[in-house]
């Protein structure tokens, strides 16, 4: 099973603007980019092209894994706004 | 309901079970309590392994086991040792009515509910974004639309708590000290289920899994049965994941596939899946409990005891005693930090600190040695069982030799060496 599906299961409710903000002039000097792995949600993705990292901060499962793993500690993170962000039915 | 200065006697932020454990203790005691959580609903942004203890849950909730949506009453504990393809289990089977397996988003909702009934104001949607200090005392929060004032703040605000590291109540976390899990509730049919965990309704089972897609990690797998569905999961310390470029939803995916774990949810549906850091820092770890009108309770505390799987239990005894010792506070009309004080003192003389503090080493060593303790011996306990079962026509006398003998060649010596000195520091730690 591959992870959209995974993330298809769950209720969200999406801000319009992302709750997580890494400083991108860091990014691109970054070696690891460890959050493009760790993520459980793969909300990061680093686009070659534009040399600026991806953030679908929609998928969000509010861990904050990358917050504590990025090597510069650098990602900006904060929840979701009060009514916004992810539903866990079942956790 | 609150004064127009929205002032009150107690602000909780944070709706799992250490806050609202927090919350209610102080409602029962006539006191006002404003308990704050970011989610759509109490339960609805809190994840865990699975089971809720029966004994420290009913310390708070006395007919829970008649009230609470639960789900199944566990039985039995398994420990599951995988190697790459085969593996060898352990199972304890006693009901001694010890847990429960229950899902979160019903459960948490259950109990805030009552905590609800006993008085408590509950405010869901809102996220706490800083505590608000006069001087060097907490004196309220701030949310999204207005700020709130009390006379206590405790930070039940989970994991990442925020809050603490914004009054430098704990440092940034490293990578080291926590563990990312991630689950799967996948939906079967209750006779399945019952069928595959040789269980009745209403029975269920917890598994622990060591090795498999985790072998040489620090990392452990659990397996939970619910009314009609299983929860599967794992946890791995983050710092593993990053060295070893690890993405945690494929650790999870291989897991399910081993051929031990594959029939338990063979042709169930995924019903959800979801994430969440466990604190694994332990004794060393803990941060500051309590400051001028602040106390930090459960999760946001480091306050898990991680080889026993248990978190919701000192989530809850936490929040407990840090409303007594609020209690106490009211009585004196003094929140300073030397009356708050007397919350770190009730966790040292309760079992909470008394165990972080008996497995201080226990993650410093698994650090050190995990390729020897999660990777080689567990593989090692299945070429034993390989060996003992295989019948191959070799004497069995040649086959005990050479498996002894390939525990001292299949490393260099000085590894075997470390085992056994970092075996005995961990337990002169644990007992002495």
């Amino acid at each position: 099973m591959n992870l959209d599906q995974k993330l298809y299961t769950l209720k969200y409710t999406p801000d319009n603007e992302s709750h997580l903000n890494p400083d991108q002039n860091k990014c691109k000097n970054c070696i690891s980019r460890n959050c493009t792995y760790i993520c459980p949600a793969q909300v990061y993705e680093w686009n070659e092209e534009k040399q600026e990292l991806i953030i679908n901060f929609e998928n969000c499962l509010e861990c904050g894994a990358c917050r504590i793993a990025c090597e510069h500690k650098c990602i900006d993170w904060r929840y979701p706004k009060g009514t916004k962000g992810v539903t866990f039915k079942q956790g | 309901m609150l004064n127009k200065s929205n002032k009150t006697d107690v602000i909780v932020v944070g709706a799992g079970p250490a806050g609202i454990a927090c919350a209610i203790t102080l409602a029962r005691a006539g006191r006002e309590v404003v308990l704050i959580e970011r989610g759509l609903f109490a339960g609805s942004k809190n994840v865990f392994g699975g089971a809720i203890y029966t004994k420290p849950t009913k310390e708070i909730f006395p007919n829970f086991e008649q009230e609470a949506p639960l789900e199944r009453r566990n039985i039995a504990h398994n420990f599951i040792i995988l190697g790459e393809e085969d593996s060898t289990s352990v199972s304890y089977r006693k009901d001694g009515n010890e847990s429960y397996s229950v899902i979160r988003g019903k459960f948490d909702r259950w109990m805030a509910q009552k905590a609800k009934e006993a008085g408590v104001i509950l405010v869901e949607q809102t996220v706490v974004r800083e505590l608000i200090k006069n001087g060097t005392k907490v004196v309220g929060v701030k949310t999204e639309l207005e700020d709130y004032f009390a006379d206590i703040v405790v930070l039940a605000d989970g994991v990442n708590s925020l809050l603490a590291k914004q009054i430098k109540l704990r440092k940034e976390i490293e990578p080291k000290d926590v563990a990312l899990s991630v689950k799967e509730v996948i939906k079967l049919d209750k006779a399945t289920i019952n069928q595959r965990f040789n269980v009745k309704d209403g029975e269920g089972v917890i598994g622990e899994i060591f090795g498999g897609s985790m072998l040489g990690v620090l990392g452990l797998g659990f397996i939970y049965t619910n009314e009609d569905s299983v929860t599967i999961g794992l946890g791995v310390t983050l710092d593993d994941l990053v060295e070893n470029n690890y993405r945690p939803f494929e650790v999870l995916e291989k897991l399910k596939q081993h051929p031990t774990i594959a029939p338990l949810i063979e042709g169930g549906t995924l019903k959800e899946y979801s994430a969440h850091l466990i604190p694994e820092g332990g004794y060393n770890k803990i941060p500051k409990l309590c400051d001028n009108g602040v106390m930090v309770v459960g999760d946001a505390a480091m306050l898990v005891n991680n080889l026993h799987w248990e978190g919701t239990n000192l989530a809850m005894l936490s929040g407990k005693l840090a409303a007594q010792t609020a209690l106490e506070a009211f009585e004196k009309d003094d929140f300073s930090r030397k009356t708050l004080k007397n919350y770190e003192k009730k966790l040292q003389s309760s079992f909470i600190i008394k165990d972080l503090k008996t497995y201080r080493k226990l993650m410093p060593i698994a650090h050190e040695r995990k390729k020897a303790f999660m990777e080689y011996y567990l593989k090692k306990i299945n070429s034993f069982f390989a060996m003992f079962t295989t019948v191959d026509g070799n004497p069995k006398r040649e086959n005990y030799r050479k498996f002894i003998k390939s525990i001292f060649t299949d490393r260099k010596l000085s590894e075997l060496c470390k085992d056994i000195w970092a075996l005995i520091r961990l337990v002169w730690s644990i007992l002495i």
